[in-house]
């Protein structure tokens, strides 16, 4: 087990460097960190151009940069912003942003999503398996650009009908919020609950599809029969044997979901205005940041390659037939 | 197993070209794609809106680019069917442009990607060793590296030209797919019907062609269907965030982004190009849906019987 980790381990890191080379070398070929300071009218002198160039790095080989931001980053340096702002201190801020978004939602989606795909592998041909298939098609079809614009659209409505400000879309929290730590906290969850709604949403029909799958796939074996046949309840069975062994497949999913999540929240971040990890990685390239784009490359890089391991061992430790090797 | 895969690795062994039940195996898989209501409808909204945005441009009296200054922000009226934008663009002539580039997109991206996936997972699956390690080794690397990012960065400079597009989204979508072509050969490279061609002096290339594609075609035909909706929303969410077709030139996901500030003042500028965008890509996974259960019946219809 130790020798399969550190091999894996040193895999990671060797695909790790690649990666962030391959990211560093399209960035630094495509970006042009200086356009905002040429671009700027009157054009600022050439000497204050080439003094920021310096700055960045700019005049050096693309080798010797690359080699300069690896073994800061090595030391847990991602260098800073073509402002001269630190990346790392950015960075943490930005993950909890969107810590502080999207676990919420993505838990009680799973859950929920989880629990309606079991039950309407249950029900199979029946009228609520039948809506539920439907309706989770037509979320999975919905953008979530579009969708959480149809969600904003539909509060405005609910706001305008109630006569006060029940849902807000803007942000974390108002400026204006004041007063004691109950104000701040419903605050704080009129602006969660818009997004959190549309993440419910996208994980409930992903998952229930993909759960509904599993489970059929599980209803039919003969264990759920040997269950039913040594006494138990058929929601015994279909809960205890059933539900345990199709969630395993899941495993995989749960852990790449979470990888994914970050990046993945682009939209509900930038459509409600949240400043995580996807909405800087829409400034980092609309900036031309190289500094930023590579420390995003490398928070995906580094959450896939985590979600890949913790499905492999989830996966080894539920699954007895799945032997390390 | 399911009975279809015997006929066809049977037939392939005997000769190669049994015509009579190659047809037969088709026709009953057609058979049961037709059987299948929401499918069929889908797949007939889908060739119309396909059909419907490259033919009716030219009827129409408004060009995708063309300014009515007397119909600025107007909803929806007889003269322009989708209303007009804040500049008097005809939404309706943009929507079908918009439309023209999502889907031309998407059903190349979900081509190209799935050839590519096919060759890279049958040439792993099939020979193994170093090639096996070396193409699994850079799907490894394709998944590590952010897709997204980097056609973020490309885009930029390529100016969301269509071509650049399609290359740069095929290019980052057929690791999942090889994958599971590369167990799917794996478990096929050492049945029976291959060995024996091997031994007979059929060349690797001819084999793979002849005996591991045709059984690893309905796979590889399902995820091209559902690949076509992954295409649309990559390629329209792209577009939403200004890292895809550029102005003034539109996409149904720029579109959608032109139309999200005003969206509750001047609805119409977002619900119309928004629900065009949701019924492609709800036509093409109930398409890819009903293609699977055509193509792999085994799961449904074998639990009903045992139940």
């Amino acid at each position: 087990m130790t020798r399969f980790l550190a091999r894996r381990l040193l895999n990671y890191v060797v695909l790790l460097a690649l990666a962030s080379f391959l990211v560093f070398l399209l960035a630094s070929y495509q970006f042009n960190p200086l356009e905002n300071l040429e671009g700027r009218n009157p054009r600022p002198p050439q000497s204050v151009i080439d003094a920021k160039a310096a700055e960045l790095n700019l005049d050096k080989p693309i080798l010797i940069r690359y080699g300069l931001w690896a073994s800061g980053v090595i030391q847990g340096d991602f260098g800073t912003t073509i402002a001269g702002q630190p990346v790392t201190d950015e960075l943490w801020r930005r993950i909890g942003v969107s810590l502080r978004l999207l676990v919420i939602g993505s838990v009680i989606g799973t859950v929920i999503g989880v629990v309606v795909g079991a039950w309407s592998a249950i029900r199979q041909y029946k009228i609520s398996d039948r809506v539920i298939t439907i309706a989770s098609l037509l979320i999975i079809s919905t953008p979530v650009f579009v969708m959480a614009n149809l969600l904003i659209l539909s509060a405005l409505g609910a706001n305008s009908v109630l006569g006060v400000q029940l849902f807000e879309f803007t942000g974390e929290t108002s400026p204006d919020a004041i007063g004691g730590g109950w104000n701040q906290f419903v605050d704080r969850v009129q602006h969660l609950v818009l997004p959190t709604l549309t993440l419910v949403l996208l994980g409930l029909a992903g998952y229930s599809r993909y759960q509904r799958n599993a489970m059929l796939d599980v209803l039919g074996q003969d264990f759920i029969r040997t269950a039913r046949a040594k006494g138990l309840t058929r929601r015994q069975a279909l809960f205890k044997h059933g539900l345990r062994t199709a969630l395993i497949p899941m495993a995989t999913m749960f852990a790449y979901s979470f990888a994914g999540l970050f990046t993945g929240a682009v939209f509900t971040e930038k459509i409600f205005g949240w400043y995580g990890m996807g909405e800087w990685f829409v400034r980092g390239t609309t900036t031309q940041d190289i500094n930023i784009v590579l420390a995003i490359g490398v928070f995906a890089g580094v959450t896939v390659l985590l979600a890949g391991l913790l499905s492999d061992i989830v996966y080894a430790l539920l699954d007895p037939r799945v032997r390390v090797t | 197993m399911s009975e279809p895969v015997t006929t066809d690795s049977s037939t392939t062994a005997k000769s190669g070209v049994d015509v009579a039940s190659f047809a037969s195996r088709r026709t009953l898989v057609f058979r049961r794609f037709l059987r299948n209501k929401p499918a069929v409808v889908s797949l007939a909204v889908l060739l119309l809106m396909f059909i419907g945005c490259y033919v009716l441009p030219p009827l129409l009296p408004y060009n995708y680019s063309d300014l009515d200054y007397f119909a600025l922000q107007q909803p929806p009226t007889t003269d322009h069917w989708f209303g007009t934008n804040a500049l008097g663009q005809d939404l309706l002539a943009q929507t079908l442009r918009g439309m023209q580039k999502s889907m031309l997109i998407g059903v190349c991206v979900a081509f190209i990607s799935t050839v590519i996936a096919a060759t890279a997972g049958t040439i792993a699956g099939y020979f193994g060793h170093s090639r096996d390690r070396a193409l699994m080794w850079l799907v490894d690397l394709m998944i590590v590296v952010p897709s997204f990012l980097l056609i973020a960065i490309v885009v930029q400079r390529t100016k969301g030209d269509i071509i650049w597009m399609i290359v740069l989204l095929s290019a980052f979508s057929w690791m999942i797919s090889s994958r599971i072509v590369r167990g799917m050969t794996m478990s096929l490279r050492d049945r029976e019907f291959v060995v024996a061609a091997r031994y007979m002096g059929v060349r690797n290339w001819r084999i793979i062609v002849r005996h591991i594609l045709p059984n690893v075609a309905s796979i590889i035909i399902i995820d091209t269907a559902l690949n076509v909706g992954v295409a649309v929303l990559a390629e329209t969410g792209l577009s939403y965030l200004g890292f895809g077709v550029q102005p003034p030139d539109v996409s149904l996901g720029t579109l959608i982004a032109g139309g999200t500030p005003s969206v509750t003042t001047f609805p119409w500028l977002f619900l119309f190009p928004a629900g065009v965008l949701v019924l492609i890509i709800f036509c093409a996974n109930l398409i890819g849906d009903g293609l699977r259960d055509a193509l792999d019946p085994g799961s449904r219809a074998l639990r009903k019987a045992r139940k």
